[in-house]
């Protein structure tokens, strides 16, 4: 036989899974019906192809001042060591990875497309640095490999090499104009 | 094409060995395995060298290693009538460096990744295909192949084939169905670990050892159990004595080489849990003595003042009991290695006339640019002579066994080292050599290259490269960059040699028609007089040659030559990455040694069989 004491305690006891029961399927019933705004941010701001559906979206708000700045191109250089871009790029010809001083680019040559690989890695060997590099020297980094293949103004780039001088510093690097084999390219309205 | 001849250099050196070393060793007969071949020739250990049945079961052919057929039917009267009798697209462009394997009317082939397996059928016209294998690797594992996403072969035993994938898997698959008998996962992409070699089964256990020295693993040779794929005992090239496999069995020839725990104390703290040591290139046993041997690869970072000391048990060559892996001796070859000198290239088993005593040794053209005898049931150094061209060390002391390393060409933090002859790769990497009893030579594939090298502070990161090091190279003394070179391990020298424009990547094959084959970069295959060096054939293949020849009696009773072409590896990533070569850098430094390979050779995969004309 139970005492009144003894069910209230059960029934007490009963309640508190059943309560989260009833805020899991609030939950359930939640929804955004707007979500983010297309093509603004994130993932879906980047385009690895240059094939769209209807009318390209327009390009999102770049980074600019990030290649147009000797100082974060510097940095740039010198996290493309530290985080070991060089071990597998080389000084831009490539090795274990592609070169990255052609005007070749797998996966889009913008600086939103560099971010985008160096955040997300990419299937065929490239890792993800996802939450190992602060967002701004991701920046750096994108901004110095446009550099490598002289996509970034002369006055900004680097114009020495510490090391064997493997090749001429990135000021001193012809600009490479990418071909349209290379998806994401700088100007893909109007490219002539 | 220059043949040059080495008579005269020989002669300096053979005084020691004049006449017939039978007549100085007691009972010949019981010395020598072949009554047809002169006890004055070195021959290979019939147990490790048995009479060739026409089959082509493991890379190196044999336990012994000699890559040598009986095959004559093709010879030097007729290797020029040598027409293509098949071939076969892998549907893969990277680099092809595997040996393909015969066994009975059946022939093996295993690709670059993604490691697709194929059984072709040589009873029928054309050979088709029989059956094929995918076993589906993680496409992610591209990303820590240092070196091209090669693969060295396949092993057969009692009706299996033994295979690596990129992604640090052994496979074994039915040889007559394809079906999957079992797959084990050794390695960790993300630490790095890849796998390339060739497996060598030994007593019913495949030896297997993985690859991504220069991505700062832990190397290590692993035997699995043939019918199951459960791991009998794995032998770490760091760390305690305990994980090396070093016990009571352990003999080392040096004293240099016996204290305990050398594989914790010849380092930094801690450095030997990323220190490299990988095991992916060649293994011999020889049955006789029950050992088998392997070498252990570079120490990492390539960056040599970032990990002080010996640096043990990289750069070496270990004798193993293949039963239970324990260590029976060991011999550092490089100690605190300075040039990424890898010791793991083929090891020939031989027994070898040495100051009048027929010796049992382990011969080895090394990376460092010298052809080491050693004795291979104690492992002392019997003779270390140079095969190329070598200015960063200054011969090996046969007292101590220690290599004099050159001061001036040591790598230095903060300072550009030029002209360090050989580079990286070293004189020779990964590709094998071959040895024929008829004409007691060594036919070594081999580079002349030398490099400008620049030491910087590695950082580890899990899943990148931990290298520490720029490097250009350029072509040797000379100007070219390649050389086949006959080796006479009696007279300790070069018989003869042929030089190459480009390096040598490419196996080698000897056949008892007395004819030497192998390819170069721009897809040329070539057969040679093996006892003189003259070019009797060649054929244009449609990619560069890195792959290992092979020649088996077919179905029909006739000869095969085979070989795969494909460009590609290290020496070849500059075709098969599209590198740029205008970085000096690119590749560890090879972009700028074949900085014309792209103009010369483009990407492929297939194989070429080549018989002579079918008399109707």
């Amino acid at each position: 036989m139970s005492s009144p004491f003894h069910s209230a305690v059960r029934t007490a006891l009963l309640a508190i899974p059943l309560a989260g029961l009833g805020l899991a399927a609030c939950d359930r019933e939640d929804r955004e019906p707007r979500g983010a705004p297309v093509g603004d941010s994130g993932p879906a701001a980047i385009t690895q192809g240059s094939l769209y559906a209807g009318e390209p979206s327009p390009p999102r708000p770049s980074h600019r001042e990030y290649e147009n700045n000797a100082y974060h191109l510097s940095q740039g250089k010198q996290l493309y060591t530290s985080f070991n871009c060089n071990t597998c790029h080389a000084n831009g010809g490539g090795g274990i990875g592609p070169a990255l001083m052609d005007d070749k680019w797998i996966y889009g040559g913008t600086l939103d497309n560099i971010y985008a690989t160096i955040v997300q890695g990419r299937p065929n060997g490239m890792p993800s640095f996802r939450n190992k590099i602060p967002e701004q020297q991701v920046w750096q980094l994108a901004a110095y490999v446009r550099s490598l293949s002289g996509q970034t103004p002369k006055a900004a780039s680097p114009s020495r090499n510490d090391t064997l001088n493997a090749k001429p510093a990135e000021q001193r690097m012809p600009k490479e104009e990418p071909k349209g084999s290379s998806p994401g390219g700088p100007n893909l309205e109007g490219r002539q | 094409m220059a043949i040059a001849r080495f008579a005269g250099a020989a002669l300096l050196l053979a005084g020691a060995m004049a006449g017939p070393a039978s007549a100085q060793t007691g009972t010949p007969s019981d010395n020598v395995p072949t009554a047809s071949v002169p006890s004055d020739k070195a021959t290979p250990p019939t147990a490790a060298a048995p009479p060739d049945d026409g089959n082509w079961v493991m890379p190196a052919k044999n336990y012994a290693s000699t890559r040598y057929s009986e095959q004559d039917q093709i010879n030097a009267t007729n290797v020029h009538d040598l027409q293509v009798a098949f071939t076969f697209s892998t549907g893969i462009d990277r680099g092809h460096e595997a040996a393909p394997l015969v066994v009975g009317g059946t022939m093996y082939i295993v690709t670059p990744f993604p490691n697709r397996l194929f059984a072709l059928d040589l009873t029928k016209p054309g050979a088709p295909v029989k059956w094929s294998f995918d076993p589906k690797p993680a496409a992610s594992a591209q990303g820590v192949a240092c070196c091209d996403y090669v693969n060295r072969g396949a092993a057969f035993a009692d009706g299996r084939l033994f295979f690596n994938t990129l992604d640090s898997q052994t496979i074994a698959v039915e040889a007559e169905t394809g079906h999957e008998l079992w797959r084990t996962q050794l390695g960790d992409i993300n630490k790095g670990e890849t796998m390339t070699m060739a497996p060598l089964v030994v007593k019913g256990k495949v030896l297997v050892g993985n690859s991504g020295g220069e991505f700062g693993v832990r190397g290590w040779l692993t035997a699995l159990d043939a019918a199951t794929g459960k791991i009998a005992w794995k032998a770490y090239s760091t760390g305690p004595d305990a994980d090396v496999l070093i016990g009571p069995d352990y003999q080392p020839f040096y004293d240099k080489e016996r204290s305990t725990n050398l594989g914790m104390s010849s380092w930094p703290p801690d450095a030997w849990t990323i220190g490299g040591g990988t095991v992916w290139g060649w293994i011999s046993y020889d049955p006789e003595l029950n050992l088998i041997y392997h070498g252990t690869a570079n120490p990492g970072p390539w960056n040599p003042e970032q990990r002080p000391g010996d640096n043990k048990w990289t750069g070496g060559i270990f004798a193993r009991n293949p039963d239970t892996g324990q260590a029976r001796w060991f011999y550092q070859v490089v100690p605190h290695d300075l040039y990424d000198h890898d010791a793991v290239n083929e090891l020939l088993l031989l027994d070898l006339p040495v100051n009048g005593t027929l010796r049992k040794t382990v011969v080895r053209p090394e990376r460092n640019g010298y052809v080491y005898v050693l004795d291979r049931a104690t492992g002392e150094v019997l003779s270390a002579d140079p095969y190329a061209a070598i200015n960063s060390s200054a011969g090996v002391d046969l007292k101590t066994g220690e290599l004099t390393m050159v001061e001036a060409k040591a790598p230095k933090m903060g300072k550009v080292v030029r002209d360090i002859c050989p580079t990286a790769p070293g004189s020779k990497d990964w590709n094998p050599s071959a040895f024929s009893p008829r004409t007691g030579l060594i036919y070594i594939p081999h580079m002349n290259l030398c490099m400008d090298w620049q030491s910087a502070e590695a950082n580890y990161i899990a899943g990148t490269p931990y290298i520490g090091a720029e490097v250009r190279m350029f072509a040797g003394p000379g100007g070219n960059r390649g050389e086949l070179s006959a080796w006479d391990p009696l007279k300790r020298a070069k018989a003869w040699s042929v030089k190459e424009d480009l390096p040598l990547w490419s196996g080698a094959l000897a056949t008892a028609g007395d004819l030497l084959f192998y390819g170069t970069m721009e897809g040329w295959f070539k057969a040679l007089d093996a006892r003189t060096g003259e070019e009797l054939w060649r054929f244009k293949a449609g990619s560069g040659i890195i792959g290992q020849p092979i020649a088996y009696r077919g179905p029909d009773g006739r000869e095969y030559i085979a070989v795969l072409s494909g460009v590609g590896g290290w020496a070849g990533a500059v075709v098969v990455g599209d590198l740029d070569p205008r970085d000096s850098s690119a590749a560890s430094g090879w972009a700028n040694a074949v900085a014309d390979l792209k103009q010369k050779t483009t990407k492929g995969g297939m194989l070429y069989v080549f018989a002579l004309p079918q008399r109707r």
